[in-house]
């Protein structure tokens, strides 16, 4: 797949044959770990077009005879509408929890890049919490609190919680890109006569969005994926589809979940090049010159 | 001349006063200015995720059941010696009659049952079987002897008016809210239930005499006449009538549990958490067939480090070799850890799943290749091996990350020297190159380890019973047993432990320094 | 018979247009899968085809049902118009004033040859707030093709323990309840003295002894597909699960598994109405509840799934399976070929026991 052969690298005349020996043992480790990272999710794009129901290869699949291969778990995704509910659910709690996330979000960045601001550390300790406090102690809390103000099992409860959930991932990406911020971009626009707002968004705005978008996007897939606390804060008509592929695992284990799983990575590699072409795309906006 | 230089210097601290104050306004507006942006996502934070996690805690301690069901019998026992094997007396009796016959028309006895349960075993049915019970225990007498004192107390709003003296309220107060339940409960009147009678037949027994005399009502009289009187009734014997209910009832376990954990606080389920429970002398370890917590705690750090030295082993050499590689092609491997990174977490649970069962990729392999017999066929899903490789996969991104973007920032100058000045690769990564990697090591395997000991969905899934965490004991208890005081407890744990490490991890690499991808 | 199913239909269509004008949804929670699929099909289908002003709402959180009803209580907002639970969920909820008490007189159509509802369903009302509707069995399946076992085939409960005999994998429910009773049982206890002897000082570790017999050749299950799943995938050899996952996996997937009759552990399910719904919905919840407990809709259900009916009077209304045409009297639970050697399961003793048990069998497991 990969060429671990590398012309650019020639050993140095003092190098020893354990010096050489252990650069291959080092590139075959790191290959090693790669294939570790990557096979599990390989895998399961072959076996999800499994004709028969089962986990793993079949006779037919390996011998590559069309007739263990088939589209029917696919099928059953789309034609089967406990699928389709949590499909929808899902798309309809992801994008408006990563809005409120964003919205909220990047506006605290902003605030907390300022020059002073006092208790910035407890501040920051406490936006970040959501991403460090175990998911179960979240869902519980939540699960109870949402109960006692009417907002379990509803849309907006879901909503909320899973809002929260994602500031971190905002409040991270962008304060990254606010460091990097040159100020006297803003000094500048204000000196030319802009008002804040304006410089917000002619100045600031333009060069803090690859950071606002990619913050944008790990707060959707945080959301997208999230399935511990919906299964507390929501209710069977609010599932998800993790929260349906959990059932799924637990339950009446089908390989439908593979073609889900499969459906799902292809979405992780769209949003993963969006958020590399953004990075790139900011970096080189800021200078950070890649090499 | 003079007042004009005087008025100038005057004006000239003038100035740098202002300027002072001008500076100080501004930077107090720049702070305002901040806050204001931060404030809404602070209250939204503080609102809908924070104070929900205090309050769940908060029910580790919280418990009021006992105190505002049983408040007659809680009252009664405080006299009551629970090192003593005697039994309480007639008066305790008396106090759960009258409690438990408001509970039961409550529909609470059963839930101060099922609280006392979890404390000792087999209470819970003591409790649900006094709605039969106590329905044929004769308390007839109780309400012979005020009735004949005066018939007015069968009136229960003759009783309103009279009790509507807060003076009386407040001496017989047992009395007072059991008449108001009533009331309550009976918005048409008539004549009160059993248990006020035996209610104020209970409280009298205490009560002042002096002070029911100075009450300047009707009801005074008549209720220092029942005072004086009350031995008529020493011949009704409760206790005999709950003992034939059950025999439990006649066990000081029974009445030694309810005193324990009669006040509002309590440490009862933070003790259960660490396998200990409340005896008469403080705090005691459980049996050691019940001890349980301890040991999934223990567990589940045991289970963590595996998982974070498995990254830390697995995640040096990657992000070395990331590090060593020129930017665009370093971006483009990267992408084989940010893939993982990305990609649900169901995904890669389910993919674990399907490799590592019996029947699975793996074992069928390992089955065509000879290399294990298909009855040898090994287990490596539903226990702590497929726990840690599951999890060990899923965290391994978030030790690479840290490690790659410190290796990015070591010159290579430094180990270029050490070599050149005669040290070997070896020395040369180990004195030179490894102590340099430290901070990435702390940052990766503290945000790794945070991470691991909260898990949930991965050891539910392919932990088996021996692979599971304290996050499914907590799970555990909010779903299904119900016990959720310690849910709450064991939660509190967890989180007291979360909170050290993120102390830590702040000191280590600075919150505001977590970096993603 | 047919004017009768008519006229209660009819009354129970009349009961919610009286009601309301505009339409209603109701939340109904049951187990999700094949289960809730038969309750559609028998029960929820034709009750809105009859009446067309009420919506039904699946939800397939009946396994937190008691968790949920707590918090909807503590909070007073009660999203769930009628639940499916298990009867020892029943007697907690009703226990805790969750669920609404039940006058099986006049809230329940009685049998179509007059007799009461209450009759009718008999020692199957475990409590007061509790419509039974099908009475399941938790028993063991077993595979049958396993070379190990040369020709033999389990006949007790007992085989289960036989390692000798019996080799290969066992799953067994990761709960004490059930496993704790078959070990007694299979240690010597008659079935008749299990709680005794299990409550008597040292019973469950003499119980946890015979489970430490085979724990190593154990897999724990914690989902009722995980049997069937394991038993398919040849996982195991042998494990418990309820009798109509087995039936599935036996008549409509045809696993080469069977299944053992013997000591299976009794137990019901069946319909609880929240404590505290408003008038509206109550009205309409019982009027599904009377069309959906009728002597008739019973018998419809194990069309679709092997559990036998609660009343006594839907027994012979029975017939053939949907699909396959069995005739499926023979699978159920009730049986009285396969109820020859039962376990009465004690609700009253667990649900005193429940937690303390519990807590020692994770112990145990964790050992």
């Amino acid at each position: 797949m990969l060429s671990w052969a590398d012309p650019m690298e020639r050993f140095p005349p003092y190098a020893t044959s354990w010096d050489k020996c252990w650069h291959y043992l080092f590139r075959i480790i790191c290959a090693v770990v790669f294939t570790f990272l990557i096979f599990p999710i390989l895998v399961i794009l072959p076996l999800s077009f499994n004709a028969g129901d089962y986990f793993t290869f079949s006779p037919e699949m390996l011998r590559l005879d069309p007739a263990g291969y088939s589209v029917r778990h696919y099928e059953d995704f789309f034609f089967n509408p406990d699928w389709q509910v949590a499909l929808y659910n899902s798309f309809r709690i992801a994008p408006v929890a990563t809005l409120l996330a964003v919205s909220f979000g990047t506006l605290a960045a902003i605030g907390l890049s300022q020059s002073h601001v006092p208790f910035r550390r407890v501040i920051m300790a406490i936006m970040i919490s959501p991403m460090i406090v175990p998911l179960i102690i979240s869902a519980a809390g939540m699960y109870f609190f949402y109960s006692r103000v009417g907002l379990q099992g509803t849309y907006l409860g879901v909503v909320l919680a899973h809002a929260a959930l994602g500031i971190p991932f905002v409040i991270i990406t962008v304060t990254a890109t606010l460091s990097g911020f040159d100020r006297s971009l803003t000094r500048a626009s204000a000196n030319l006569g802009a008002g804040p707002v304006r410089t917000f968004f002619k100045v600031q705005m333009p060069l803090i969005l690859p950071g606002v978008v990619s913050g944008a996007l790990f707060a959707f897939i945080t959301s997208f994926d999230e399935v511990v606390v919906v299964l507390f804060v929501g209710s069977a008509g609010l599932k998800t589809l993790p929260w349906e592929m959990f059932n799924g695992l637990r339950e009446q284990i089908s390989p439908t979940i593979l073609a889900v799983a499969t459906i799902l990575v292809s979405i992780s590699i769209l949003l993963l090049m969006t958020v590399e072409l953004l990075r790139r795309r900011s970096e080189r906006l800021r200078g950070v010159s890649p090499a | 001349m003079v007042t004009d230089t005087a008025n100038r210097l005057r004006s000239q601290a003038e100035d740098s006063v202002n300027l002072r104050r001008k500076l100080n306004r501004s930077l107090r507006m720049q702070k305002v200015r901040a806050l204001l942006l931060i404030a809404p996502l602070l209250i939204f934070i503080l609102i809908s995720f924070l104070f929900p996690i205090a309050d769940m805690l908060f029910r580790s301690v919280e418990n009021k059941i006992v105190s505002q069901v049983l408040p007659r019998t809680v009252a009664s026992l405080q006299s009551w010696d629970p090192a003593n094997s005697d039994l309480p007396n007639e008066a305790t009796f008396r106090s759960i009659y009258a409690d438990l016959a408001i509970a039961v028309e409550q529909r609470r006895n059963t839930r101060v049952g099922t609280r006392l349960n979890y404390e000792s075993p087999g209470i819970a049915s003591l409790f649900r079987k006094v709605k039969r019970g106590m329905t044929k225990i004769d308390v007839s007498s109780f309400i012979n002897f005020f009735n004949d004192l005066d018939s007015n107390f069968r009136d229960s709003e003759w009783l309103a008016r009279e009790f509507s003296e807060p003076e009386l309220a407040k001496l017989l107060p047992f009395s007072a809210s059991a008449l108001e339940y009533w009331r309550v409960e009976n918005p048409e009147g008539g004549q009160p239930d059993s248990y006020l009678y035996v209610s104020l037949a209970v409280e009298l027994i205490s009560a002042s005499k002096a002070e029911l005399g100075e009450l300047e009502r009707p009801i005074a009289d008549f209720l220092v006449k029942a005072q004086e009187q009350l031995p008529r009734l020493d011949h009704v014997n409760l206790r005999d009538a709950f003992l034939e209910i059950d025999r439990k009832w006649g066990e000081p376990t029974v009445w030694r549990t309810i005193k324990m954990y009669s006040s509002t606080l309590t440490t009862g389920y933070l003790l259960n958490s660490i396998d200990m429970k409340k005896g008469l002398d403080g705090p005691e370890f459980r049996d050691d067939s019940e001890r349980l917590y301890i040991k999934i705690f223990i567990r589940t750090l045991v289970m963590s480090l595996t998982i974070t030295l498995c990254s830390l082993l697995l995640g040096y050499p990657v992000a070395y070799f990331l590090a060593h590689q020129p930017l665009r092609r370093a971006n483009l491997y990267l992408i084989l850890v940010l893939l993982p990174f990305w990609t649900s977490l169901l995904v890669r649970t389910s993919a674990w799943k399907v490799l590592l069962q019996q029947e699975g990729v793996i074992n069928d392999f390992m089955v065509v290749l000879r290399i294990i017999d298909d009855s040898g066929r090994l287990i490596m899903i539903n226990n702590q091996f497929g726990t840690i490789v599951a999890m060990t996969h899923i965290l391994l991104p978030f030790m690479i990350l840290p490690l790659f973007s410190v290796m990015k920032t070591i010159p290579e100058s430094y180990v270029r020297a050490a070599k050149s000045l005669g040290a070997s690769s070896w020395t040369a990564f180990r004195r030179i190159y490894f102590p340099q990697t430290m901070a990435g090591i702390g940052a990766g395997s503290v945000l790794v380890f945070i991470l691991a000991i909260g898990y949930y969905i991965t050891p539910e899934l392919v932990g088996g019973t021996k692979g599971t965490f304290i996050s499914n004991r907590i799970a555990y208890h909010i779903s299904s047993s119900l016990n959720w005081g310690l849910a709450a407890a064991l939660a509190s744990l967890l989180f007291g432990a979360v909170l050290v490490l993120y102390w830590v991890y702040d000191r280590i690499v600075g919150i505001d320094n977590v970096k993603l991808g | 018979m047919k004017i009768d199913r008519l006229v209660i239909s009819s009354l129970g269509a009349l009961a919610v247009s009286a009601g309301s004008a505009a339409a209603i949804d109701l939340t109904v929670v049951s187990w999700g899968g094949a289960y809730s699929q038969s309750q559609i099909n028998a029960y929820h289908n034709p009750f809105m085809e009859l009446n067309s002003d009420v919506n039904i709402i699946h939800d397939e959180s009946a396994a937190e049902a008691v968790a949920k009803l707590r918090a909807m209580n503590e909070a007073g907002n009660i999203t769930w118009d009628l639940v499916d639970v298990v009867a020892s969920d029943a007697i907690r909820l009703c226990d805790e004033g969750l669920a609404m008490e039940i006058d099986f007189d006049t809230m329940i159509a009685p049998a179509p040859d007059g007799t009461s509802a209450r009759d009718d369903f008999g020692e199957l009302i475990v409590t007061d707030c509790f419509i039974p509707q099908i009475v399941y069995s938790t028993t063991f399946g077993y595979r049958t093709d396993v070379a190990e076992w040369g020709g033999r085939e389990p006949s007790t409960v007992c085989d289960v323990f036989d390692l000798e005999n019996f080799p290969g994998m066992r799953s067994l429910e990761k709960r004490p309840i059930n496993n704790v009773e078959w070990a007694l049982h299979c240690d010597g206890v008659p079935l008749g003295e299990i709680y005794d002897a299990l409550g008597a000082e040292g019973g469950l570790e003499r119980a946890l002894a015979k489970l430490d017999t085979i724990r190593d050749h154990v897999i724990w299950w914690s989902a009722g597909a995980d049997t069937p799943q394991l038993l398919a995938d040849g996982e195991v050899v042998m494990g418990s699960t309820y009798n109509g996952r087995l039936f599935s996996l036996i008549e409509e997937k045809g696993a080469p598994v069977k299944m053992l009759w013997d000591a299976q552990a009794f137990d019901l399910d069946g319909w609880i109405i929240p404590e505290g719904l408003p008038a509206d919905r109550l009205e309409a919840t019982l009027a599904l509840l009377r069309f959906a407990t009728d002597t008739q809709r019973l018998a419809d259900q194990s069309k679709y799934i092997s559990y036998g009916p609660a009343r006594k009077s839907s027994a012979p209304l029975v017939g053939m399976h949907i699909e396959l045409g069995i005739d499926m009297a023979p699978h159920m639970p009730t049986d009285p070929a396969n109820a020859e050697n039962t376990l009465i399961y004690d609700y009253r003793w667990w649900s005193d026991y429940r937690d303390d048990i519990d807590a020692k069998f994770q112990a145990w497991l964790a050992k």
